[in-house]
């Protein structure tokens, strides 16, 4: 039995798991609640023994020594990893605060994810790490980061459910703001999940997928044609979505989520993401940098990013906590804060470039 | 201060006042934050060709120049070193003094001073937190409580004033300074960065194997002398199985002051040399054909001793009791077969060197060889084996030297972050208060709680307690946020 059995369970399991939400949220019977837990629960064990066996694996592959065979160096690892971390933030969520609402939500993204990752290509491929990430550092860098991006992603849902709740009229800044927003996230995903079934990439490495394949099966085709239908889809989406917005209202409030709750989730999240960021994002990063390339800071775009990063959440929690600011614009500012770290992510290996673009063959 | 403040509104109370605001905090934040996107996208320190190519995107060919030169005028092309970027850190930096030297006194009083009793009457109010009474005999009580709080981890202090008792503990009121300490560290990283820029250099230097060099070249083009020398003693890279992917690069470094010898040390990528507080850094490396370079080869004739020979490019060298002599007339880096079955150069890196042998007897040529480094079966001649160890001299390693007298600073910042926000965000300060009032035989207590994080674990801590003293839950904890 091999890590891809044991992703394949998760992955089926987190499916059964969502139907048990869904069927709890129509029902509202308790023992269809637990077994949605437990179901969720179960996935969650046995992606973890999967990502245990994919270190073992690496290790033996990649014959580094168990320390530095993280398995976060290409983008299956890293996007199932991500899974991983919404999943261990929802059960937390949901043990905290005695509520099951939010499972309908995070278990389909959590289970399609994981299938489309699986459908996408060759999951077992293991690349050997270049001599710049043959380091203890990675692993404390690299998971800790991927943890405060997991973080910061369910304070940006949180936040969005937010402004749903809080607009009421399709005229409205806010309603407008998170139409938009929520309707370019949808494509984006849309779009990255196009180019996993068309172009079979996710045994690359996510440096070599970010620069050579994101969006190529959609806005950055050879086709021109195809770069119009894109993009007039994604107008149509977000039409789509600001005509239809209201539902998402309504169906928000019909699972007894409140404004208040949603605040004060997505203040913790980011309490939580802003540190783990600080320590393991920025700290152990400079460290790094400065045992392999002799700069612990150099302004190169992957790390100026990440500064900015950092200056957004600390934007938010200086005016939340210091000067009181509540509402629909603190919401704003997580969603903001979201947008940089995708940006980060994603944006900067496309547009940038600098010391962080390994695998850029 | 906030009387004296207030009544003579100077000109310094004003700047004080402006500099320890929050509201110039989150400015500062986002005038950071939206500048440093420029420097993201505007390439830094490089030619006018880059950029003009950037805004050719854009503008015509000549109105791409005019804007260079309007983003040149005003640093964008080196905009982290401008006047105006280093204005906003440095306001930066004095919002964050002024905010901690503001704040300070407040701070220390609070924390020299231990919990206090809360006035009596406080107990009495309907959110007054849990109740209950104790079922023990009266002197006993203080005792009682004091060994339940110690199970749940608080360490109580009794008190007692005019005719009331009451037992008050807290935890994790240092997690307070936890901010401040945050807020020092960026001081030390700055204050290292300055430091860092002032007194110390970066620079690089190339290396083929068996040079050295006293100087280092600066970014900016600069030569300075390093103060002794340093050589590079060989050089090797190795790759991945089947592929151009490096695995590992490594040079080794010897230190030479004096005309002598001091240190001698391997270093690799994170793996670097300090002497003298100058580091270098194995940065990158280079293949550099030139006629200096000498093949080492391990020649064993037939039935004959092993022995070591070192040979320029087309020198001729003797295979000893064959009578033959040998030379090398070609060379390639990396060689492999191609589809059509033959010998292809692939790449630029010394990934898989081959010498190609030409034998001869007397004048004339009896034989030519491919000797391929990584694939002993070639090594096999006519005339015994012949190991092509290495070709020497013919790789540069490229190292980045550094010297940094504010790194250290820049490290105790690191620390005192990542304690300050450990601090900040995951310590609690809970402080718990106990009235015992002597009630016909027994005891009723009264808890009132307060936590500036996660009163929900402190809340249920106190359930324990309140299980532990009465043998019921009694009422919900209401207590206030602080």
């Amino acid at each position: 039995m091999n890590s891809s059995f044991f992703f394949g369970i998760s992955t089926i399991v987190y499916l059964l798991a969502m139907i048990a939400y869904i069927a709890y949220l129509v029902f509202r019977k308790n023992p269809v609640g637990i077994a949605a837990t437990c179901a969720t629960v179960a996935g969650f064990v046995s992606q973890t023994i999967a990502f245990c066996l994919r270190w073992k694996e690496f290790a033996d592959i990649g014959q580094m020594g168990l320390l530095r065979a993280v398995p976060l160096t290409n983008l299956y690892e890293s996007l199932v990893f991500f899974v991983w971390c919404i999943i261990l933030g929802y059960l937390i969520i949901e043990w905290k605060y005695k509520t099951r609402s939010f499972g309908a939500f995070v278990t389909p993204v959590a289970g399609v994810m994981l299938a489309f990752i699986s459908i996408g290509g060759v999951s077992a491929e293991i690349q050997p790490l270049v001599p710049a990430l043959q380091s203890n550092w990675l692993l404390a860098h690299v998971t800790l980061s991927f943890l405060s991006y997991a973080a910061f992603a369910i304070s940006f849902a949180t936040a969005i459910m937010y402004l749903i709740l809080g607009a009421e009229k399709r005229g409205q800044l806010a309603y407008i703001f998170w139409t938009a927003t929520l309707a370019l996230f949808l494509t984006a995903l849309i779009a990255m999940g196009l180019d996993f079934l068309t172009l079979k990439v996710s045994a690359r490495s996510s440096q070599t997928f970010i620069q050579n394949y994101l969006f190529k099966a959609t806005f950055r085709n050879e086709s021109g044609a195809v770069m119009i239908v894109s993009v007039l889809f994604l107008f149509a989406v977000m039409f789509l979505v600001w005509r239809f917005g209201y539902m998402l209202r309504t169906l928000i409030q019909s699972f007894s989520i409140t404004a208040d709750m949603l605040d004060d989730l997505t203040y913790r999240l980011i309490a939580i993401g802003f540190p783990v960021f600080t320590i393991g994002g920025l700290i152990f990063g400079a460290i790094w940098a400065d045992q392999a390339w002799g700069r612990y800071w150099s302004w190169d775009p992957k790390e100026t990013w990440s500064l900015i990063i950092w200056f957004v959440y600390a934007f938010y929690l200086h005016a939340r906590q210091m000067l009181g600011w509540r509402g629909n614009r603190i919401a704003f500012i997580a969603v903001v804060g979201f947008a940089v770290t995708m940006f980060t992510y994603l944006g900067v290996n496309l547009l940038l470039s600098g010391l962080h673009s390994y695998g850029a063959q | 201060m906030e009387d004296e403040g207030k009544k003579q509104n100077g000109i310094v109370d004003r700047v004080w006042d402006f500099f320890a605001s929050v509201k110039l905090a989150v400015i500062i934040f986002a005038l950071i934050s939206i500048t440093s996107i420029a420097g993201t996208i505007i390439e830094q320190q490089a030619g006018p060709e880059k950029n003009i190519m950037l805004l050719n995107k854009i503008f015509s060919i000549s109105d791409a120049h005019t804007v260079y030169k309007g983003m040149a005028a005003i640093g964008l092309t080196d905009m982290y070193n401008t006047w105006w970027f280093i204005a906003l850190l440095l306001i930066f930096a004095m919002n964050i003094v002024v905010c901690s030297l503001d704040r300070m006194p407040g701070i220390l009083r609070s924390m020299r001073e231990p919990i206090k009793p809360l006035p009596p009457e406080r107990f009495s109010s309907v959110q007054a937190g849990r109740k209950g009474l104790l079922k023990a005999a009266a002197g006993k009580s203080e005792e009682i409580v004091t060994e339940a709080l110690r199970k749940i981890g608080f360490k109580g202090r009794v008190e007692t004033a005019g005719g009331v008792t009451q037992i008050c503990t807290e935890k994790g009121r240092y997690g307070r300074l936890g901010v401040y300490v945050t807020h020092l560290s960026i001081l030390f990283i700055m204050l290292g960065a300055v430091a860092g820029m002032k007194l110390g250099y970066n620079g690089s230097l190339m290396l083929l194997e068996g040079m050295s060099s006293d100087m280092v070249k600066l970014n900016n083009g600069k030569e300075i002398p390093l103060g002794f020398e340093i050589r590079c003693d060989d050089f090797d890279v190795t790759f991945y199985p089947e592929s151009e992917r490096p695995k590992s690069y490594k040079s080794v470094l010897t230190i030479v002051e004096n005309g002598r010898e001091v240190l001698t040390k391997e270093i690799g990528v994170n793996a670097p040399l300090t002497y003298k507080s100058i580091t270098f850094y194995q940065s990158s490396y280079g293949f550099f054909a030139n006629r200096n370079a000498l093949f080492k080869f391990r020649i064993t004739p037939g039935g004959g001793a092993a022995k070591e020979s070192a040979v320029k490019f087309g020198q001729e060298f003797d295979i000893e009791g064959s009578g033959f002599k040998a030379r090398v007339v070609d060379f390639s880096p990396a060689l492999a077969i191609n589809s059509e079955g033959e010998l292809d150069t692939f790449a630029e890196a010394m990934i898989n060197p081959g010498a190609l042998l030409e034998f001869s007897e007397g004048d004339n040529v009896r034989a030519r060889q491919w000797i391929l480094r990584n694939y002993p079966e070639t090594w096999e001649t006519p005339i015994g084996s012949i190991e092509f160890r290495d070709l020497w001299g013919a790789q540069y390693t490229g190292l980045q030297a550094r010297k940094d007298p504010g790194v250290w600073l820049v490290y105790i910042g690191c620390v005192l972050m990542a304690t300050g926000m450990y601090a900040a965000f995951f310590m609690s300060h809970s402080r718990i208060w106990i009235l015992l009032q002597e009630e016909s035989g027994a005891t009723r207590i009264s808890i009132i709680s307060a936590s500036n994080k996660n009163r929900a674990a402190v809340g249920r801590k106190l359930d324990r307690l309140m299980e532990d003293l009465t043998g019921s839950k009694a009422l919900p904890d209401q207590g206030g946020q602080s």
